[in-house]
């Protein structure tokens, strides 16, 4: 039933992106190339992209800065929720200013950072880092206080140090949290690190979209984002295959929302 | 006589009401004792303050007032000196979803850091006795509400407590299951000298398994005792339960 239900909905998304496909390269018969180039031209340009060194160590990059971005958002959300967890004055201090951060704009961490900063590593680990720091340190927060008062007063019966308490309850528990935090901000973390490197860098799968944007090449500007776009789909489906794995123990309905 | 293994004296627990609506006196300057090895039935009306009573056993909560010392510590403040020491079978299951029945076995083994392989043939054994052999690997969701009562118990057990605290824990069970079920707590607690607290709404339930019986009124405070003779004519007992019957009714406008 279930693997019906897999091949069905695998079915459903071949069968859009096919006609998402196929109306492209109508468009790309009456349209100049510049504007709507064949699909067979983005598809040699994506996999060329693939297979040249120079041109994946680019892909490899803005990977890289994703990566650290949002591991610097991660600690540093955890040290935080932490803080607010264990004191409601820390909270009173911290949450008002963290709500104020997740509403400036991604765009305006790049002009601070340019402005603030001189390495372009920095810049980039800078503005990923507050783009990302609030969604993750509130979902953390979330994930902590939503652990479950009766399984805390049962472990505690049994006396746990520290450690063990972190281990076999608390841990378990904000794992689910965590992961969703990891998808939504990984997707965050693609856009913005995208503006980051339009802006601030050069080198990266952002500034290879400046240069395609610059000689007007839209096959190449197609290419360069599906590198993002797949990096991002080979991520989730990674987090989405620990997250089978770590939440294995959920009954499942046979029934469907 | 050997020390009390629960000495309660003039406790009184006070819960504040959120948002500024007063005080709620839970537990009324109760005093009682618990010796080595007995069976103690605590029986009350819901909303009467029994759990409260429960938990300032447990040490999840500290009194206001007045003294609760288990094997002569203060349950709240010596955390580290009950390491082991109680075992708790709580109203639900509270058993963790992520782990399988026998993982939940494992818990209490995991932390008093008892050797993994003896943990293992320890949580085994008691998964057996309780009839879950086979079980072992399954979640807490493929089990039935009776089945996860027993993952509890033998949880409660397996950690070789001096002390077994019980909060209701067959209430949200049949009538078939849980009767089974006090069967084998009572063989269990008496198989192993265990000394056990008892909390019950159900005075039936609290007459079959209790060696006595403290009768709670709201605020926590005792109003009835009886001694259960188990060789006592049919007679005796059911003047017991009429008496308990007419001191629970006495109590005015304890919730139902």
């Amino acid at each position: 039933m279930n693997d019906n239900l897999h091949l069905t909905r695998l079915l459903q998304a071949t069968a859009s992106t096919l006609v998402m496909i196929g109306l492209w390269q109508i468009a790309s018969l009456f349209f100049p190339p510049y504007l709507f180039p064949p699909v067979p031209d983005i598809v040699s340009r994506t996999v060329g992209i693939l297979l040249s060194w120079p041109l994946l160590a680019e892909v490899l990059l803005t990977a890289a800065r994703i990566f650290a971005g949002l591991l610097g958002a991660f600690v540093l959300g955890c040290m935080m929720a932490v803080a607010i967890g264990r004191s409601p004055r820390i909270e009173s201090y911290i949450t008002p200013i963290l709500v104020f951060l997740q509403g400036i704009p991604a765009l305006s961490w790049v002009v601070i950072a340019i402005i603030w900063f001189h390495g372009i590593e920095f810049r980039i680990f800078f503005i990923m880092v507050m783009t990302t720091l609030p969604a993750f340190t509130f979902q953390i927060l979330d994930a902590f206080r939503s652990m479950s008062k009766d399984l805390f007063e049962m472990t505690m019966s049994f006396r746990p140090r520290r450690w063990t308490l972190f281990r076999v309850l608390i841990v378990p528990t904000i794992v689910p949290g965590i992961l969703t935090a990891w998808k939504v901000n990984l997707g965050n973390a693609a856009r913005v690190v995208v503006v980051a490197e339009l802006v601030g860098a050069t080198g990266g799968v952002g500034y290879e979209l400046l240069r395609q944007q610059q000689l007007f090449d839209m096959a190449g500007a197609i290419a360069w984002t599906l590198q993002l776009v797949l990096f991002v789909l080979v991520v989730q489906q990674t987090i989405n295959a620990i997250e089978g794995w770590a939440l294995r123990y959920r009954a499942v309905s046979e029934r469907a929302i | 006589m050997a020390d009390p293994v629960i000495r309660f004296r003039d406790v009184s627990k006070v819960f504040r009401r959120p948002n500024g609506r007063g005080d709620l006196l839970a537990v009324d300057k109760l005093s009682f004792e618990v010796a080595p090895g007995e069976i103690v039935a605590v029986l009350g009306k819901t909303g009467c303050g029994k759990s409260t009573m429960f938990n300032l056993v447990a040490g999840l909560i500290e009194p206001t007032s007045g003294e609760v010392a288990v094997s002569g510590h203060n349950p709240f403040r010596d955390f580290e000196a009950f390491r082991g020491k109680i075992g708790i079978v709580f109203q639900g299951d509270r058993l963790m979803p992520w782990r399988t029945a026998l993982a939940n076995v494992l818990l209490g083994l995991e932390i008093l850091d008892t050797d993994p392989k003896q943990a293992q043939k320890v949580a085994r054994g008691w998964l057996e006795r309780l009839g879950l052999g086979g079980h072992e690997n399954d979640y807490p969701h493929a089990l039935s509400g009776g089945m996860r009562q027993r993952v509890s118990i033998a949880r409660a057990f397996a950690v070789e407590p001096q002390l077994l605290l019980c909060d209701e824990p067959f209430s949200a069970l049949d009538e078939m299951t849980a009767r089974d079920l006090r069967k084998e707590f009572v063989r269990l607690v008496r198989q192993n000298g265990k000394t056990a607290v008892f909390i019950t709404h159900q005075i039936s339930e609290a007459m079959e398994i209790g060696d006595r019986v403290l009768v709670c009124h709201r605020p926590a405070r005792i109003a009835f005792e009886a001694r259960m003779d188990r060789e006592a004519p049919a007679g005796t007992r059911l003047e017991i339960q009429e008496k308990i019957m007419e001191v629970l009714s006495l109590e005015a406008g304890a919730g139902g």
